[in-house]
């Protein structure tokens, strides 16, 4: 039987009064979302925090709208709550896509955005493609506000530039025109991590050329589960297939995959090349219309 | 820490410790053994229970987090006296063997129905493919949903319905 050690728990009714509690308990302490990641590490003992701050309560943690053209998600947001929402799926069907393939029904009713991105597992989906679509996330400490792009947001596996006495609030996406998106993984059965994954999202000038490209990788040990060299390849070439296909080798040669019971490295690098290139297509269909 | 669950209408206050899971809140303090405790690891989903309206793998949830709030169990699937058209389709489609996964197959299955009355195989598959099933190959079950599905309660937005509080 797996048992946590002795904890304190504490229920936060705003993010105030969260912040209050963090900065009371220090670094002791550790934040409560939907806990499908922290409970399992507690179980096991690789995470034995003396508090728990449960945030599930804190209202203004939740909810997706659109401001001005940005869609603000917050932190408290579920993974069911993303998956459901028609105007994440309208503006980002990269989003859509991975929710579908993250984990099962029954978790996602409780996992949170919040909680998986600074959960920052190497092989968690969701980062790769808020990446992908240049996201931002927006952190509160006691001092005020601070916003960091998701690109600078990971810092390594299991660290984020969220400090332990500061909360992840929201994620902010910025809605442009003329683009679209998609993401593609491989996984050994339904609701597993990734061997691999790549979120992809384009915009394409008038004349069908890729003006910008934004590229995620999950599980292949990507730094800051980004490709930037494939993404500067595509910027300003035509969407033609031997461009895909090319902009996928370069990511496969950029990223660091491990070999682990998901797979040898050298698979792994295939499939981050070619799920780049398959969700490059698929991103470059939609945003030209032909594919839904 | 004094909490107070509404386990299938009832009202349940005990003083637990923090670390105390959901599932053996519900098995050991509760005395609900209906809910089976598997792999401990959010992976089988013989735990599922319901959490207010939305099924939770009960491992994977502690105890104070369902402080004045609702919990539905396989216990509570039941109304009256009248077996959910669930359980009688698990009864007539042979959708268990050991039926050690049937609790929490039959949680997700009623939520699923609540949600989407007449669901295809294939959302029945998605919907619960956070579950498994080491005896029936799931056809049976897939079968035991379709059943319910074709043979609703009387009244069947009766069974979405929490009995209330005092
Ligand atoms: C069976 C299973 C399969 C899964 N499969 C996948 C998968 O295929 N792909 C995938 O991407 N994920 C997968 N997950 C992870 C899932 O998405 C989790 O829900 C997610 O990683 C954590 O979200 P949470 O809300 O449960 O976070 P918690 O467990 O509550 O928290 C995780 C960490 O983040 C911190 N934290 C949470 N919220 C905040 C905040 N607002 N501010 C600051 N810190 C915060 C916590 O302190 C903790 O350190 C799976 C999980 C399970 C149980
Ligand atoms: S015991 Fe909870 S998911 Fe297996
Ligand atoms: S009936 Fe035995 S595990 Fe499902």
């Amino acid at each position: 039987m797996q048992v946590p050690a002795h904890f304190g728990y504490d229920r936060a009714t705003s993010i105030d009064h969260a912040l209050r509690l963090l900065a009371r308990h220090g670094d002791q302490a550790r934040v409560i979302a939907g806990g499908h990641s922290l409970i399992p590490m507690m179980k096991l003992r690789l995470a034995e925090p003396e508090a728990l701050i449960d945030i599930n309560g804190i209202d203004e943690l939740r909810g997706i709208t659109v401001s001005g053209d940005e869609l603000l998600i917050g932190a408290l947001t579920r993974h069911a709550d993303l998956l459901s929402s028609a105007v994440v799926g309208e503006h980002f069907p990269v989003l859509h896509d991975a929710e579908r393939v993250i984990a099962d029904p029954v978790v996602r009713n409780f996992g949170t955005v919040g909680g998986s991105l600074c959960q920052a597992d190497p092989s968690e989906d969701l980062s790769a493609a808020f990446v992908a679509l240049g996201a931002t996330g927006v952190i509160r400490g006691a001092a005020g506000s601070r916003t960091v792009p998701l690109r600078e947001f990971h810092l390594g596996p299991y660290e984020t530039a969220v400090a332990p006495d500061e909360l992840l609030v929201e994620v902010r996406v910025p809605i442009r025109p003329g683009g679209s998106s998609a993401y593609t993984k491989v996984e050994r059965r339904a609701g597993d991590w990734a061997v691999a994954a790549a979120g992809a999202a384009v915009w394409l000038g008038p004349d069908g050329a890729i003006t910008d490209a934004g590229i995620g990788l999950a599980a292949v040990g990507a730094e800051h589960f980004t490709a930037p060299e494939a993404e500067e390849f595509l910027r300003g070439r035509a969407g033609d297939d031997a461009a895909l296909v090319e902009a996928g080798k370069i990511a496969a040669q950029h990223c660091d995959p491990q070999a682990d019971q998901r797979g040898p490295a050298d698979y792994k690098r295939h499939l981050a090349g070619e799920l780049t290139t398959r969700a490059l297509r698929r991103a470059v269909a939609r945003a030209s219309g032909q594919e839904a | 820490m004094m909490i107070t669950v509404t386990v299938n209408g009832e009202r349940h206050s005990h003083d637990v410790e923090p670390r105390l899971l959901l599932v053996h809140f519900l098995r050991d303090v509760v005395g609900l053994t209906g809910t089976h405790w598997g792999c401990d690891t959010s992976n089988c989903g013989a735990c599922v229970v319901w959490l207010d309206d939305t099924p939770v793998k009960s491992c994977t949830a502690l105890a104070v987090m369902a402080d004045g709030r609702t919990v539905r169990t396989v216990e509570g699937l039941e109304r009256d006296g009248e077996l959910d058209p669930v359980q009688r389709g698990f009864m007539e489609c042979h959708g268990l063997q050991c039926g050690f996964c049937t609790p929490g197959m039959m949680m997700t299955s009623r939520w699923l129905l609540d949600r989407n009355p007449d669901p295809s195989e294939e959302e029945i598959r998605e919907a619960l493919s956070g579950q498994l099933c080491r005896c029936t190959g799931y056809e049976n079950i897939v079968r035991s949903v379709r059943w319910a599905a074709e043979n609703p309660a009387d009244d069947s937005t009766e069974a979405s319905q929490e009995v209330s509080p005092s």
